[in-house]
């Protein structure tokens, strides 16, 4: 197991090198200088460039950023979005606001998920079945900014209930910010419920017609006992990862729904930088390593999970 | 019973059935069901499946047709300077506007002042923007209104030349309906911003609330004075002209510029200017956007970029995919190992980040479009590789392909000769399953503004989304029919992608009976 592990791991980081090095250089192909402003200490941009090594061939440029940046955690200032600041600390203030509202979400539909998965399984080819797995279907098929516009023009418009925005401020924990996000976290939800709900319900309804259940009844088990003890714990196998799964990618948050919500988050950072009249590309390397780093190990987790969870799993990749 | 000695028959009685013929295989007597039309057959048992198709057929079906035949005077010209006078029109049917919905209003909230302004357009000229007055606030002095969009643009100020305004008065004396309203004496106006409204007609006072007489009307203030070369007969009830003072008579244009190459400024209904300009009232089925163009054929329009742009990915990935997946498949080893590296790196690559360095790089020189289809291109046929060679995989090992190895078959026509057309059931569904993917992309990456495919001059579905999310509030239909057809669009091809892909997997056959 252990050697599998990093095995993967090792895989990961080659793969992690080799796209950072790509988009490295395609962005140091770009014309990267912003023009001069009022109000900017062009002096200090210019150190920081100095500094970075701006002025070196590219190959030089790379193993300044390799040993600086991706190791050092030094990236630079923004040179055009929030001129000065440091990326790195700007990253940081952001981040918060996406993995909460995130985790929230995730919080809230876990369960619900799991929840109506169990029910359809159980009530499998009757009409609480038909009417979840309609339902489920119209969820995962609709884009989430397309429940975004309903929730934000239904709840927070017609009927008041919720502010249109996400509050501005930075304790996540208040109620009336965790209410004011409600909206952005009711709207990432529905997906990840329904997707659940259509995972739990196909694994669930697999297990419940094996043998073994028919051995657990025989046994003399009752229905739900054996339900819970045998069916469930057997399906989770494949499920179980997949919540490890989400619960990595909520790092990388949902970029539609931070804009529509105005979540001060990452997505919203890499809106910004990218779409500034002249790009900001520090945000932007930091931002793409983060993105990938995040994809990478989501993967990565979730296949070690598998692992971990199961025993057969556990037994082959030795 | 007659013949019950069945022991002892005469041999004479017996005859050679056959004796003369030869016999051979009979055809078989059921019809030959091949590997696509089992498919079909399957895939027709599939009842939600059948009616994504449908709904896709359909949506296909808009966005082909409705842009040719949906098309009128109006849509078609869609840089037409009179547009900006019909902007933000609600969605209206004529078919269903007499039931109470659909009918171009929509219920607002007006406070006193625009309740008088919106008012006074129909006691000007009887279509009253304000369809029924639901709730009035006595305290905090709001009406709660039913409004009807249509008419709410009320008057604008234009100049027109001699000829267009023969030609209008023309107009209006055939079909009896005025299109030129009196001029307005502007000299009483003290705020500047009166001055240019022409939807004020009426005298009032400095803070723009109408003056009116003891019966509580509204008190013209039209233009008495000078020359207007009016000679229709449609003339206003109140005009002192019809009691043949023509002196006071009501003057419907003034003059500008010199007497040679002077024009006429003029009030014109927008409405019924709309009516003599394009041939029929105005009533859009999806209303109008801001920038006044009809959503409806706006909307066919974008579908059916959308359409080409996701079907013409769909093919470029199909046939990259289907090499690269082939060639792994088939050498499998060390081959394999490279290309799925290669791969397996670009995968991994978010494709925000992939769109946003395309767009950076090549946008200036391709534009916005060519960047985006690069960017769809250089991930997008990953998944259909993966499905390849997955496939060859399972078909490579077979007697068949071993046959035809024995007979000297090169490798190129063993894969795409052999072993391709039994794999192509999964990997057609799966490059059909790339177009909803990519129409749902496009309209995200529109949305966010990461790629703007207007400045390359194109609509999509995605370009209308973003044009609409600043109105959410005030006018959602802007947004509400776009994001409709998006929804419907990926729920037909999430039912018809399970229908494809149940009926081309042969290990299914049967179990659904």
């Amino acid at each position: 197991m252990a050697k599998y592990i990093l095995k993967r791991i090792g895989l990961m980081l080659f793969t992690f090198l080799v796209i950072i090095t790509i988009c490295f250089v395609l962005v140091k192909l770009l014309p990267n200088k912003a023009p001069e402003a009022f109000g900017q200490d062009q002096a200090l941009i210019e150190a920081r460039r100095e500094q970075l090594g701006y002025n070196k061939p590219i190959m030089v440029q790379y193993f300044i950023f390799l040993g600086r940046s991706l190791l050092g955690g030094d990236w630079g200032i923004s040179e055009s979005l929030y001129v000065g600041t440091d990326v790195m600390d700007l990253f940081s203030q952001k981040l918060p606001a996406t993995v909460m509202v995130n985790l929230y979400s995730l919080l809230l539909s876990v369960p619900l998920g799991l929840a109506f998965g169990i029910f359809a399984a159980l009530k499998k080819n009757k009409w609480q079945d038909h009417v979840i797995s309609t339902l489920v279907m119209i969820f995962i098929s609709v884009p989430s900014y397309v429940y975004a516009f309903l929730v934000q023009y239904i709840l927070c418009f017609k009927l008041g209930w919720f502010p249109l925005l996400v509050d501005t401020g930075t304790n996540f924990f208040l109620p009336s910010m965790v209410w004011s996000m409600f909206p952005a976290i009711l709207s990432l939800a529905f997906g990840t419920i329904a997707g659940l709900t259509r995972f739990t319900r196909a694994e669930l309804t697999e297990v419940l017609t094996s043998d073994f259940m028919l051995l657990a009844r025989t046994k003399g088990l009752t229905k739900s006992q054996a339900t819970v003890r045998h069916a469930l714990k057997n399906a989770m196998v494949p499920i179980f990862p997949m919540i490890i799964g989400e619960f990595i990618s909520i790092l990388g948050g949902s970029i539609v729904i931070e804009q529509i919500f105005a979540v001060p988050g990452v997505g919203e950072l890499y809106i910004k930088a990218i779409t500034a009249a002249t790009p900001d590309y520090n945000i932007f390397m930091l931002l793409t390593c983060f993105y990938t780093f995040v994809g990478l190990a989501a993967g990565i987790v979730i296949d070690i999970s598998y692992g971990i969870i199961d025993p057969r799993i556990r037994m082959g990749a030795r | 019973m007659e013949n019950k000695d069945i022991m002892n028959i005469d041999k004479s009685m017996f005859e050679f059935a056959q004796i003369d013929e030869k016999l051979h295989d009979t055809k078989l007597d059921a019809k030959k069901v091949g590997y696509f039309k089992d498919a079909f057959m399957r895939f027709r048992k599939n009842k939600g499946s059948v009616v994504g198709g449908i709904i896709i057929i359909f949506l296909l079906l808009f966005a082909i047709f409705a842009p040719v035949f949906g098309g009128n005077a109006y849509s078609d010209n869609i840089k037409d300077n009179t547009y900006l006078y019909y902007k933000k029109l609600m969605p209206k049917s004529s078919l269903f506007a007499d039931l109470g919905f659909w009918d171009g209003c929509k219920t607002e909230e007006m406070n006193v002042n625009s309740y008088n302004y919106y008012n006074a357009i129909g006691v000007e000229t009887g279509c009253n923007p304000i369809v029924e007055v639901k709730e009035f606030d006595k305290v905090e002095r709001m009406y709660t209104v039913k409004s009807d969009s249509y008419y709410k643009n009320g008057m604008v100020y234009m100049t027109l030349t001699a000829e267009e305004y023969k030609n209008i008065q023309k107009w209006q004396d055939e079909n009896e309906i005025q299109v030129i309203y009196p001029a307005v004496d502007l000299s009483k106006y003290t705020v500047e911003s009166f001055k240019t409204d022409a939807n004020r007609w009426y005298v009032i006072d400095q803070r723009g609330f109408p003056v009116v007489d003891n019966a509580g009307n509204y008190q013209d203030n039209y233009l008495k004075t000078g020359n207007d070369d009016y000679t229709s007969k449609m003339r206003l009830e109140s005009d002192p002209y019809n009691s043949g003072d023509t002196e006071n008579a009501y003057r419907y244009a003034r003059l500008t510029g010199s007497s040679t190459s002077g024009g006429y400024y003029v009030r014109i209904f927008t409405y019924n200017y709309f009516i003599y300009k394009y041939g029929f009232e105005p009533a859009f089925l999806f209303g109008t956007n801001d920038l006044g163009q009809d959503l409806f054929t706006r909307l066919a329009e974008g579908a059916r970029f959308s359409f080409l742009l996701a079907i013409f990915i769909s093919l470029i990935n199909l046939t990259i995919g289907a090499i690269y997946g082939a060639v792994e498949g088939y050498f499998g080893g060390a081959v394999d190992l490279t290309m799925e590296r290669i791969s397996d790196i670009l995968a991994n690559v978010p494709f925000i980040v992939v769109v946003t360095l395309f767009n950076l790089h090549l946008s200036k020189q391709v534009g916005a479009l060519g960047s985006l289809l690069f960017a769809f291109v250089t991930t997008g046929w990953i998944g259909t590789a993966g499905t390849v060679r997955m496939q060859f995989y399972r078909f490579k090992n077979q007697e068949y392909v071993l046959a035809a190895r024995t007979l000297g078959a090169s490798n190129a026509r063993i894969m795409f000769k052999h072993i391709f057309p039994n794999a192509l059931g999964t990997i057609v569904t799966s490059s059909i399953l790339v177009i909803p993917s990519v129409i749902f992309s496009e309209s995200m990456l529109s949305y966010l503004g990461i790629i703007n495919l207007e400045t390359s001059g194109f609509t999509s579905v995605g370009t209308l989304l973003s044009q609409g999310q600043s109105f959410l509030s005030t006018y959602p239909h802007i947004l509400l029919f776009p994001a409709i057809f998006v929804s419907l669009l990926m729920i037909s091809f999430n039912l018809f992608g399970n229908g494809l892909r149940d009926a081309f997997n042969p290990s299914l056959r049967g179990s659904e009976d």
